[in-house]
């Protein structure tokens, strides 16, 4: 489904790894592209950012941010940290994703940032946090397991 | 206590006003182009049409985890008004996701959620996710809600 001008995704992730232009990698994902979700080097930490969008809000009256698109997030930063930080060859296929909802999500920009607790040959457990104003007060919290590759 | 937030008994009536949920109160299922198809005594159904603009693999097609994540969100939430018999203040505590079979590209996703236990303050749901044949669910989620009137 890829254009002549994309190069395959697993091609155009070892380039990224280099390069670090992190928006040829989102812009090539059309989900992450809808969502506004991209990754960014911020004092030398990789992060993802969720830009603001009143399309991305679940409840008008508050407003808040749908619990989904904070899932989506959480993911997100997930997939990219594996695939930006470690040398997987295949996009990593999540296998289960436990989202904790601890506050809600104001009309704002939403950062997160995702640690591999464990990688091992086949499966990676990894946990995320997300969070708006204060890094100190998360806002939803997640733990995925990936499968890295076929037996 | 019948007030505008409370859901009439008859079907008719309670698909026409959860509905709302998926066209003008919440943004983000219209973006998505959540539409509600049935609902139950405490049970909502809920699809996903397939669009371009959600795939998360441009190379296999197939939707992004996110936009499954938020179709289970919404359908729970839609199960737990209606086991509630009324539209009640709600936040997600928790969602967990098992991914038991790749989606396949192309096809509208359909998710059923039950919410099987209603206590005072916290509802239970649990949801399963399929592509025609709910005996092969591409997902299943089990997640818990809290009432945060009073």
């Amino acid at each position: 489904m890829s254009d002549s001008t994309t190069p395959p995704l697993a091609e155009l992730v070892r380039q990224v790894r280099k390069t670090r232009e992190y928006k040829r990698l989102t812009d090539a994902i059309p989900y992450t592209r809808f969502m506004g979700i991209g990754v960014e080097n911020l004092a030398g930490e990789m992060l993802c950012r969720m830009a603001f969008n009143p399309r991305n809000i679940g409840n008008s009256l508050l407003p808040a941010l749908h619990g989904g698109t904070l899932g989506a997030l959480l993911e997100s930063a997930a997939v990219f940290e594996l695939l930006l930080q470690t040398n997987t060859e295949r996009v990593p296929k999540v296998i289960s994703l436990t989202v904790d909802f601890l506050r809600s999500g104001k009309p704002q920009d939403t950062f997160a940032k995702a640690f591999i607790t464990r990688q091992g040959r086949r499966v990676a457990n990894v946990r995320v946090d997300a969070w708006q104003d204060d890094r100190t007060r998360p806002i939803a919290s997640a733990h995925a397991l990936f499968l890295l590759s076929e037996p | 206590m019948s007030d505008d937030f409370t859901l009439p008994e008859d079907k008719a009536g309670r698909m026409e006003r959860c509905a709302v949920f998926y066209t003008d109160v919440v943004p983000h299922n219209h973006a998505l182009g959540l539409r509600l198809v049935d609902v139950g005594a405490a049970e909502a159904t809920v699809e996903l049409p397939y669009a371009e603009n959600l795939v998360g693999n441009p190379e296999t097609g197939v939707i992004a985890g996110g936009a499954v994540t938020t179709l289970i969100d919404a359908t729970c939430g839609t199960a737990v008004f209606l086991k509630l018999g009324r539209f009640a203040p709600l936040v997600t505590l928790d969602l967990r996701i098992d991914y038991l079979r790749p989606a396949r590209p192309g096809i509208v996703l359909t998710c059923v959620a039950d919410c099987y236990r209603l206590t005072r303050q916290v509802a239970f749901v649990r949801a399963l996710v399929h592509q025609g044949d709910p005996g092969h669910p591409v997902a299943s989620a089990q997640g818990t809600f809290m009432r945060t009137e009073e």
